[in-house]
């Protein structure tokens, strides 16, 4: 696979600003920012009235690259696989596993551990060693 | 003011995605390709990610309440059950299939691949069956 580049600098400021975003959801709204379960809860039936909110925190999401293109005047690095059969079942696997293990890698990973939530560290420890073993498997075994 | 803080919030999140590098899949498979082309950056995302969060959490949490909402949603469940382990384990397969979580996804939507609007599609479609599918699994509704 192609090698891509590493950067210490702009990936800690990255994670500094998904820090300040998760600490600004608790401070106003009182929530983890868990974006697999904001997604999911805006899928039938709704339960509450954060609909709207959590809408908002979506919306925010989608014009980041736009804002970021818009300021910074440079292109986003971004390469997926077109290999979209996989990416299907990538899909399934990620939104039935975010849901059935109530979190993903920001609602148990960054706000989850930062509470020292026991069931954040084990799903977070249990999805980085699958993911990893993973990708050992497609890229050196399987060879894909 | 919930939604727009939401927005606001989403709009941060979202740039740290970009900036840190964890919207691009390639980025995220060679941060789990130990073996083969390993990039550490996601690592200092994590770190920063996870450092600011706790701070943050710290005092925000040490509040009454959060500035628009009675009180704190915090995540009340704590037992680390087979739930929530499975979850965690289909979770990072999908994860180091497609080199995307929901966060990533849901933003590089922006970017008009159709990869990705494959993957989010796919993403939605097993938030929405994971459950029905698990209540047919006793071992996995099951407590402990």
């Amino acid at each position: 696979m192609d090698p891509t580049t590493f950067t210490p600098v702009s990936s800690l400021i990255g994670g500094a600003l998904i820090g300040v975003a998760a600490v600004l959801m608790m401070a106003t709204t009182g929530r983890v920012a868990g974006v697999s379960g904001i997604v999911s809860r805006l899928l039938p039936p709704y339960q509450d009235g954060e609909a709207p909110s959590r809408t908002a925190f979506v919306a925010g999401l989608l014009l980041a690259p736009m804002l970021y293109t818009v300021g910074s005047g440079s292109a986003i690095a971004h390469t997926v696989s077109s290999n979209l059969p996989l990416l299907a079942l990538a899909g399934l696997l990620v939104g039935a596993g975010a849901v059935l293990g109530s979190g993903c890698s920001s609602g148990h990973g960054v706000c989850g551990i930062a509470r020292r939530s026991p069931r954040s560290i084990a799903s977070t420890l249990m999805f980085m060693a699958t993911a990893f073993l993973t990708v050992f498997v497609m890229r050196h075994l399987v060879g894909a | 003011m919930r939604a727009l803080a939401s927005l606001i919030a989403g709009v941060v999140f979202g740039l740290g995605l970009v900036i840190s590098g964890l919207a691009n899949p390639a980025k995220v498979l060679n941060f789990l390709d130990v073996a083969g082309t390993w990039d550490p950056s996601l690592a200092f995302v994590m770190a920063a990610a996870v450092a600011i969060t706790w701070l943050g959490y710290r005092l925000v949490l040490a509040q009454p309440k959060p500035a628009y909402d009675t009180t704190f949603h915090l995540p009340a469940p704590t037992a680390i059950d087979r739930r929530l382990v499975a979850g965690a384990a289909m979770f990072g397969v999908g994860w180091g299939l497609a080199g995307y979580c929901p966060g990533p996804a849901i933003t590089a939507l922006a970017l008009f691949n159709p990869s990705t609007l494959v993957f989010v599609a796919a993403m939605l479609l097993g938030m929405w069956l994971g459950p029905m599918v698990a209540a047919k699994v006793p071992r996995l509704t099951a407590a402990g």
